[in-house]
């Protein structure tokens, strides 16, 4: 049994050391807001926050979760992460939609911690995000538009 | 997997009934005039008189199979089409509301059942999206649907408040009779509309009256549940009992199961079930993760009797054997070989593309739970109704009314999901039926990885191009000779006899066969070629290379008369207004034949352009590219200019002309799916290697205003993006590139 906490949720489940986080949260705990898209990291489909920080649930073992405070897309709180989800619906950023839940959690891991991320600092938050219907131009303009909501 | 097609040919036999090729299709719905197609498909009295079973349920107000009123006054839209991430639920809930008179805030759109009676795509004749088709297909007969439940909805006020239905007015949703005073939403009145007769005729909107149509204020209707999480994928389909499934397949297309030693894998806790089936083995387990394990656990042998063995090298190797001598004829207009022999100046050229994946960001998956009747229920991104009912239904021995299937919003598809075999759909009821088999029945959700989805076929055709012109001693192009080799998607499919017709393809010929520059003498061929590797449609079709192919081609033949590019295409387009009319836009509004700003020291820039029409639509790119000191490129910049009829939503249209010239821009620059003896050597993203934020241009879209019928917009700003950036190259004093991906020039 290991023990996560999720959302500010106690979840303990009865799974195998190194299933990845993002299973879990998917097959486990019917959260299926986060993406799978390839397994390997190379994607971003999959990005959580633990303590704070865009990660990879796909290669993040459930076990070396287990102390961490983890936040999905279905429990992003807090003025970063409300100006990113305006800045997205306000420009109509998603296609496929598909990719955005872990383009939404390293654009506002990004805001909270950066309120005031230049081109270079966008990039560096967004390139291991892919979006195969590329919607790149508008979320450029989300982040930098939710990054001004953000600090107002 | 490999061998599907083989094995469900049979069933799928009756698939579709008239399938020419979907360029033709569009062409021929125009020709037939959209009222008269959909009036003799979906007649209004028909489609209130069938209701769908699917939807029945107290109460049931809605005037027709396309619209649904509400008592709270919600408006739900039945949309036919899968919305893969270009906006048709949008697009095609914006023309109902248009004509009903709604407030956008009312509107709602829900995936129709599969129904290809009532719901097929008319280019189709069965119900399934692809081509962009959508809104010109939909586009008489939903403005009809709107229209006659407007019409109801004030012929039941008008009843009630006793007064002339031709005193009454809708706007934004508040039905109104100015001389009584009386007013109020369509709610109230749903319930009385739906029992009236509906109206044999009604007279649709002017452009001018639009209020919604062109609106660029409009948002989407997923705008807000694909941000927080809450838009449910296939992928996010959870049935109660619901078990995972993951299909080994062999790693050579052509090549089967000989042996398979499944000890391990059921060794480990949570796999359920091992199948060894014609299509591959199969893993059935408790969830993805153990399935995926499962399946690593397997020691399979395979047959590779019949396996393609050549590598990629070897492949093209043979097409440009085959390239030297006459194909089949596509085009045969004057005569070409004259022409060029007295020709003033002769300029031959050879392009060549790679297979290509589609990877969407969804991994191919879809939910089959098998039903008492023998049928079974699908949750899908369903692209193919029409098809994956026949098929599943062959594969369970019962009809294609005992199939339901539930689109859901699908993650991507580019082309892969519309397949004339059903492929990964037909692969999870295959499991279903043989898990049942077992006495292990449960619902079955079949993923594939990113793996499975890279390594596993269905790619956009390795093609071959060559083409030489002669120019006179103006520069005035004499003769267009131009071959093209490469495999069809379409042979050994239900396609086949409608697609090749004497050895031609014309999902391979299209936008060369039919070259829009004027030239006396012109000479398309083709040979087919055949291979176990699976190939399929992808963005745009035979666009995605016939475009590249014309438009670096004419560049050069521009250039070696000494032309400007942009002037040279126009002086050949004198035909085609609407080609000219985008070309001129994006010229102007990328400033061409101002100079570019100056890069970085010791950088080189040039500008580039393409104009293409495709699916009846006409985009013009003009591409600013910096060549660095390194010698790398960077794309700076796109403008774009599009004409595809009305503009439905101004804000759509731009999301699917900015993402179709990324996707274009994307694969050019680094993406090949390449074979090394048999085997395909990418696996993931890090080797098929996806645009990044980084490598996106600055883009501007400009849509050309206009009152012509729509056309879709889903794959049109393809085709032009690659070639624009290679004559941005070539401005820029770089090389002309003739073999793509562009990484292999070294320059990304």
């Amino acid at each position: 049994m290991i023990r996560l906490n999720i959302n500010g949720q106690v979840r303990d489940v009865d799974v195998p050391a190194d299933m990845p986080l993002l299973w879990v949260l998917r097959d486990e705990l019917n959260m299926t807001g986060t993406k799978f898209g390839c397994g390997q990291a190379l994607c971003g489909a999959c990005t959580v926050h633990v303590d704070g920080v865009a990660t990879r649930s796909c290669q993040l073992a459930a076990s070396a979760a287990a102390d961490a405070k983890i936040t999905t897309i279905e429990g992003i709180q807090g003025k970063a992460a409300q100006a990113v989800q305006k800045a997205w619906a306000d420009l109509d950023v998603v296609q496929c939609g598909y990719c955005q839940s872990g383009q939404i959690m390293a654009a506002t891991a990004l805001i909270a911690e950066n309120p005031n991320p230049t081109d270079a600092d966008i990039e560096a938050a967004m390139d291991g995000n892919v979006c195969r219907c590329a919607t790149y131009v508008r979320i450029k303009a989300a982040v930098k538009q939710a990054a001004t909501l953000a600090r107002t | 997997m490999k061998n599907l097609p083989q094995i469900l040919r049979a069933a799928a036999a009756d698939v579709v009934e008239a399938a020419p090729s979907r360029r033709s299709f569009l062409k021929g719905a125009a020709g037939a005039g959209g009222a008269l197609v959909i009036g003799a498909v979906v007649p209004l009295g028909a489609m209130a008189a069938r209701p769908t079973p699917a939807l029945m349920g107290p109460p049931d107000p809605r005037p027709n199979v396309f619209v649904r009123v509400a008592p709270d006054s919600s408006v739900t839209v039945l949309v036919k089409h899968l919305d893969k991430g270009q906006g048709i639920m949008t697009g095609l809930t914006t023309i109902v509301a248009e004509e009903l008179d709604a407030d956008w805030a009312q509107m709602r759109g829900e995936f129709a059942p599969a129904d290809s009676k009532l719901y097929a795509n008319h280019a189709f004749g069965m119900q399934g999206t692809g081509g962009s088709t959508a809104i010109f297909n939909s586009w008489d007969e939903l403005r009809m649907a709107g229209a006659a439940a407007r019409a109801m909805l004030v012929e039941a006020a008008a009843a009630e408040w006793k007064v002339p239905a031709g005193e009454i007015s809708v706007a934004k949703g508040v039905i109104s009779h100015q001389k009584s005073g009386k007013s109020g939403p369509f709610g109230p009145f749903a319930t009385a509309a739906s029992k009236l007769p509906v109206p044999a005729s009604v007279k649709l909107k002017d452009k001018a009256q639009y209020t919604l149509i062109g609106n660029e204020t409009l948002h989407r209707l997923d705008h807000i549940s694909k941000t927080d999480g809450s838009a449910i994928f296939a992928m996010d389909i959870r049935r109660p009992g619901q078990v995972t499934a993951v299909l080994a397949r062999a790693p050579r297309f052509g090549a089967t199961v000989k042996s398979v030693d499944d000890k391990a894998a059921r060794a480990i806790p949570g796999v359920l079930e091992v199948l060894s089936l014609p299509i591959g083995v199969a893993v059935v387990a408790k969830n993805s993760w153990i399935a995926i394990k499962g399946r690593e656990a397997l020691k399979i042998t395979w047959d590779d009797s019949q396996a393609e063995k050549r590598g990629t090298d070897q492949i093209l190797a043979d097409y440009r054997e085959l390239a030297k001598k006459p194909g089949a004829v596509a085009t045969a207009k004057g005569d070409t070989a004259a022409a060029i022999k007295g020709a003033a100046k002769v300029i031959e050229a050879e392009y060549s593309f790679p297979y290509l994946a589609h990877a969407p960001m969804e991994p191919l998956n879809a939910v089959v739970e098998l039903t008492e009747d023998g049928g079974a229920e699908f949750w899908a991104g369903s692209q193919f109704q029409g098809v994956e009912q026949r098929v599943a239904a062959g594969i369970l021995g019962t009809t294609p009314d005992k199939i339901k299937i539930n689109t859901v919003w699908a993650g991507g598809s580019f082309g892969r999901r519309a397949t004339p075999t059903a492929d990964y759909m037909a692969e999870t009821v295959i499991i279903a039926k043989a898990l049942a088999a077992k006495g292990k029945k449960a619902p079955v959700h079949l993923v594939w990885t990113r793996e499975d989805d890279i390594k596993g076929g269905r790619y956009r055709p390795l093609v071959l191009h060559k083409l030489r012109a002669g120019l006179d001693a103006k520069g005035n192009i004499v003769g267009w000779e131009q071959r093209i080799v490469t495999q069809s998607f379409m042979t050994g499919t239900v396609f086949e006899a409608f697609a090749i017709k004497n050895g031609v393809d014309s999902s391979a010929t299209e936008g060369a066969a039919d070259l829009a520059y004027k030239v006396a003498n012109l000479s398309v061929d083709m040979h087919i070629t055949k291979s176990p590797v699976t190939t399929l449609w992808w963005r745009s079709v035979g666009h995605t290379h016939t475009a590249y192919a014309k438009e670096a081609f004419i560049d050069e033949l521009a250039a070696a008369a000494g032309k400007d590019a942009v002037a040279y295409r126009l002086g050949l387009l004198e035909e085609h207004p609407r080609l000219r009319g985008v070309l001129k836009l994006a010229a102007e509004k990328a400033g061409w034949g101002k100079p570019l700003a100056a890069g970085p020291a010791g950088s080189k820039r040039g500008r580039g352009v393409a104009v293409h029409e495709s699916f009846s639509s006409y985009v013009a790119h003009v591409a600013e590219v910096t060549i660095n000191a390194d010698g790398k490129v960077k794309v700076d910049r796109v403008v774009v200019a599009v004409d595809c009829g009305i503009a439905v939503n101004p804000n759509v249209i731009k999301a699917q002309i900015e993402g179709g010239t990324g996707w274009g821009i994307g694969h050019a620059l680094r993406d090949a799916i390449t074979l090394t003896d048999g085997i395909v050597d990418q696996a993931n993203f890090d080797t098929f290697e996806p645009l990044r934020y980084s490598d996106m241009p600055a883009l501007e879209v400009h849509i050309v205003d206009s009152a012509e019928r729509p056309t879709g917009v889903g794959e049109p700003g393809v085709p032009g993006a690659a070639p624009a950036v290679a004559n941005a190259i070539a401005a820029a004093g770089g090389k002309r590139l003739y073999d793509l991906p562009f990484s292999k020039a070294g320059i990304v």
